[in-house]
């Protein structure tokens, strides 16, 4: 399997990432700062995602030197900036009350009815979709769980360890064969896919940029561990039901067992972690850091809007209605 | 019910959490090995992957889903 293999830098989108990728081969030192004008949302999307990268393992023809150079991160500083007022700039706010912040956050969670690519996958997408549909998700599924992991130490104690506790599960209980990383690229494999994180980014359009933006914002930056854990509890909590509908399309179209039982164990799995994470976690750090308690909404909300994005980018590339 | 070690925790709504637990044993005293640091037990009857919790009972009316 070739998920060990160095990911390799994207196509440019536009002026700001052909630039940016041309200095980070050459010489990140000499990397401008500035967005130039003409660059679109997709040209900074990608940008971001890449410099973000170099944060987690890099590229095979960058020098891990750029990963603390100043100018990239003014750059990144400065993308990130944009990306976060964009999104507060979305958020409606929702009411809560500290006492009940747990049931509020489940509900609120709960309540979300945005548009839903499993319910598709379940009795309607054909094989050819469900594999363009692993292909985008493969930016996520290949590294899971890693953005949050960021977060860890910036929590106070009973968030954190109940953070560990979840992460710990996700990354095979000390099994590496339990990784779900591993678990989604042995079944990329056995789809005839390639296992190497972001082979497949250059057809992914800016949602999936974004929302993977989204998480390594919120994790990298300690200021938002609050949106950070806010979001991995929405992605828990509406993982689990998706889960099985796509475990039931899959089986529906015959597909590898691999991919099946990569859903199949996150319908269990999910079903322990979203209540880790509304009530041990998210819960934990509200009431020992009430200031965050609005911005774990915030990052709850966001987490579903990206969704509901990514859900009509690709139901509306295959000519369904969301 | 039968809890041989760890701690739990009774979540409104919706499952039971079990830390640290080798098997579970669900009423009928049947045992069920456990592979994972945390495991959550179905409390609203409905799940299909019995004794554990699939979230099915988030797709339950309020009054159905356990207390």
């Amino acid at each position: 399997m070739s998920a060990t293999r160095a990911t390799a830098l994207p196509g440019p989108r536009g002026p700001l990432s052909e630039q940016v990728m041309g200095a980070l081969r050459r010489d990140p030192a000499r990397l401008t700062p500035t967005r130039p004008p003409g660059a679109t949302e997709e040209d900074a999307a990608l940008t971001l995602w890449v410099l973000h990268e170099l944060s987690y393992r890099g590229f095979g023809d960058v020098s891990p030197e750029a990963e603390w150079e100043p100018s990239v991160l003014a750059l990144r500083r400065h993308l990130q900036r944009d990306l976060e007022a964009r999104l507060r700039s979305r958020w409606p706010g929702h009411e809560f009350s500290t006492e009940t912040f747990a049931d509020d956050l489940m509900a609120f969670i709960e309540a979300d009815d945005g548009p839903s690519v499993a319910s598709y996958v379940h009795t309607q997408a054909t094989v050819e979709q469900v594999l363009e549909l692993l292909r985008w998700r493969s930016i996520y599924h290949l590294r899971e769980a890693d953005p949050s992991t960021w977060t860890l130490p910036r929590l106070t104690n009973a968030p954190k360890a109940a953070l560990a506790e979840l992460q710990y599960d996700e990354y095979g209980s000390g099994r590496p064969d339990r990784l779900h990383a591993h678990l989604f690229a042995q079944a990329m494999e056995a789809l005839g896919l390639s296992t190497r994180h972001g082979d497949y980014l250059d057809e992914c359009p800016l949602e999936v940029l974004e929302m993977n933006n989204v998480m390594t914002l919120f994790g990298l930056d300690g200021r938002l561990r609050g949106a950070s854990m806010g979001h991995l509890a929405a992605f828990e909590v509406t993982s689990s039901v998706p889960s099985s509908r796509l475990v039931q399309g899959l089986t529906r179209l015959g597909m590898a067992p691999e991919i099946i039982e990569y859903y199949a164990e996150h319908v269990v799995a999910d079903s322990v972690h979203d209540q880790i994470a509304v009530r041990l976690i998210c819960a934990a750090l509200a009431a020992d850091e009430p200031d965050q308690a609005e911005d774990i909404f915030f990052g709850a909300f966001t987490c579903l809007d990206q969704e509901a994005r990514f859900a009509r980018a690709i139901l509306g590339r295959w000519g369904v209605a969301a | 019910m039968t809890v041989a070690t760890g701690d739990s925790l009774v979540c409104p709504g919706g499952p039971l959490l079990l830390r640290g637990c080798g098997t579970y044993t669900d009423e009928d005293g049947f045992e069920y090995p456990v592979d994972r640091p945390v495991v959550a037990v179905c409390r609203c009857g409905f799940s299909n992957r019995l004794p554990w919790c699939d979230s099915t009972h988030k797709r339950l009316p309020p009054d159905k889903r356990p207390d």
